[in-house]
């Protein structure tokens, strides 16, 4: 399960950086969320990756998962969430504004 | 437990709330109450200032959760000193903005108020991952208030901004993920302990987190090869919000003086001085190549913006050079660059006002009205910007290089420090004359200006100006308050204590 987990966030960290890179506002954005979701699957496994435990004490529990990456997690989520929205808007924009989709405004034939 | 702590915080967001609540009320009333909020902001960080003087360190645990287990607020002479900085700076930005530049949009002093919030809430917080919400809420408001006003060049300089930024905040989460998977901890005061007992095993991923966490401060601070996006975000928005950001590299620098002592300092095993190699090198080629970009800006806002990356490099030159008179002169350095720049931003943009369909593009014009008054308040201000005598900025360089007066790097320092002032020099003295000498007579001389209105446009700058001769007249006790904090910085372990022990707890 641990390699598995690690060749996702690998994967989605590659993607996101390769698609970050291009020109283009939607693959842009697109490279960003990618980006997210890899931060957040790493975030939730620094708390090790546990099945069927509960977080909090409980009684006769044989260990317990970390409730604090899931915090952590879940505050990332809602800012990336927002942060993507933000960033769809703003290329909209630009894109309206600017007459193409090229992160420095530029016509291409 | 002691609230005034807290009050920083608070303040700036209950008035954004608030502003955000009353947003059909007149404009005059929104700017009433964002002013008043603006200087009451000022009480608060001198209150706050007051009570830590002493060399007390002051811990607010939220929801009476001790440390580690619960966020804390930590109020020390660093981030005392932080928050005058910033309410001062924020009112003369906010003095300037009321004259019309927040009548483009209808939410400008919410989100005024909300980069106050999140600027207050970086340098008051005691744990990472609040510092990470906290540069996040900083952030938002500040695209917000890059945008505001809107057109191409600046909705353009936004994206490349916000999209620079979110890449920042996403490697912020990999440095913080990294390092609670490996100490299992996120409280500043208590990583400091975890990272001195890291086993060797470990000691390489403390290590990379510590140095993804620098990559991200050198961001934010625009450092040598992050540095790109500082010109265009800054030259493209409006004056009033480029004088505010004359503080969001700062926070970078903040975030660079806040962990590297503490978490990453002399006792950190090994993880110690992480980043000493780095920040002195990067800091000597980043003042070189801002003053480089400052002398070929084709604009005047583009050269201030290039002059605020140069006074990037001389902060943080100061704080590379590792011992305490050096980080105290860049402490005394942080609050004169800082309204320096964002006196020269308001200035900019009352000139480029002036020159018709030429704006701020750096080439001859006709003599813009005021000129008598507006060159010579410009001429003060490059004195300040460039670090000549008898202003702040020339004592920050004095102490700066009294303080490498024993660093084995000492030829390089002296000749970068010396060379990008002479650089400072000549691209001011060009942009002066040509702005004001070597202008052309006018075809219709310009209608004499009501000297109320032009008083009303100048006062901001003017203020911001007398700050830094204010700073100028009491070097004395600003700098023993700059060592002061220094000393502090320089003993983490009274910083643990105060945080960790039960001693710190109400």
């Amino acid at each position: 399960m641990e390699l598995l987990l690690a060749l996702i966030v690998g994967a989605l960290t590659a993607a996101g950086v390769y698609l970050t890179l291009r020109a283009r506002t939607f693959p842009l954005v697109l490279g960003l969320a990618f980006l997210s979701y890899a931060v957040n699957l790493f975030l939730f496994a620094m708390g090790r990756l546990t099945v069927g435990q509960p977080p909090l004490i409980a009684a006769g529990a044989a260990g317990y998962a970390d409730p604090v990456p899931q915090a952590l997690v879940l505050t990332a989520i809602v800012i990336s969430f927002a942060m993507t929205a933000f960033v769809i808007a703003l290329a909209l924009k630009a894109r309206a504004e600017m007459g193409n989709d090229h992160v420095d405004g530029r016509h291409r034939p | 437990m002691n609230h005034w702590v807290i009050a920083p915080v608070l303040l700036p967001w209950l008035t954004a709330i608030l502003l955000l609540l009353a947003g059909r009320a007149s404009l005059g009333w929104r700017r009433r109450a964002s002013v008043a909020a603006a200087i009451a902001q000022i009480g608060l960080a001198l209150v706050v200032a007051e009570k830590v003087g002493g060399g007390d360190i002051l811990v607010y645990a939220l929801g009476h959760w001790p440390a580690p287990f619960g966020i804390v607020l930590v109020a020390d002479r660093l981030a005392a000193w932080m928050l005058v900085v910033t309410a001062f700076l924020a009112l003369f930005a906010l003095l300037y903005a009321i004259r019309g530049d927040d009548a483009a949009g209808s939410h400008f002093h919410s989100l005024f108020q909300l980069q106050l919030f999140g600027l207050n809430g970086a340098f008051l917080t005691g744990d990472l991952f609040n510092l990470f919400v906290f540069f996040e809420v900083l952030l938002i408001a500040s695209y917000g208030l890059l945008l505001h006003g809107g057109g191409r060049r600046r909705t353009r300089a936004g994206l490349q901004f916000v999209a620079v930024n979110l890449v920042g905040s996403t490697v912020f989460l990999f440095a913080v993920g990294t390092l609670y998977g490996v100490l299992g901890t996120l409280n500043m005061a208590d990583l400091a302990l975890k990272v001195a007992a890291t086993p060797p095993a470990n000691a390489p991923l403390v290590r990379a987190a510590g140095l993804l966490l620098f990559g991200v401060f050198a961001l934010k601070a625009a450092l040598l090869p992050f540095y790109l996006w500082l010109p265009a975000a800054y030259a493209q928005t409006g004056a009033p919000v480029a004088a505010l950001f004359a503080i969001m590299t700062k926070v970078g620098a903040y975030g660079i003086l806040r962990v590297y002592p503490l978490i990453f300092g002399a006792g950190a095993g090994p993880a110690a001085n992480l980043i000493e190699p780095w920040l002195l090198p990067l800091a000597l080629a980043t003042s070189g190549v801002g003053m480089v970009g400052a002398l070929a800006s084709t604009h005047l806002r583009q050269q201030v913006a290039y002059l605020v990356v140069a006074s990037v490099g001389s902060l943080l030159l100061a704080f590379g050079l590792d011992n305490a008179s050096g980080i105290a002169a860049g402490l005394y350095y942080l609050p004169h660059t800082t309204f320096a720049a964002a006196a020269l931003f308001l200035l900019a943009d009352s000139i480029a006002h002036r020159r018709g369909e030429l704006g701020d593009r750096l080439d001859p014009g006709s003599t813009v009205a005021s000129a008598g008054v507006l060159g010579s308040l410009f001429f003060v201000v490059a004195v300040a910007v460039a670090g000549l005598p008898p202003l702040s900025g020339f004592l920050a360089k004095f102490l700066t290089l009294r303080a490498a007066l024993a660093h084995p790097w000492l030829p390089w320092i002296m000749a970068v420090v010396l060379v990008t002032g002479l650089f400072g020099l000549i691209a001011l003295g060009r942009t002066g004359s040509l702005l004001f000498y070597r202008a052309l007579p006018p075809e219709t001389p310009p209608a004499p200006e009501e000297s109320s209105g032009l008083a009303r446009e100048l006062a901001p700058a003017v203020g911001l100006l007398l700050l830094v001769v204010g700073m100028t007249v009491a070097a004395g006790p600003i700098a023993e308050g700059a060592q002061a904090v220094a000393d502090q910085l320089l003993q983490p372990q009274r910083y643990i204590q105060a945080v960790i022990a039960p001693g710190g707890m109400p």
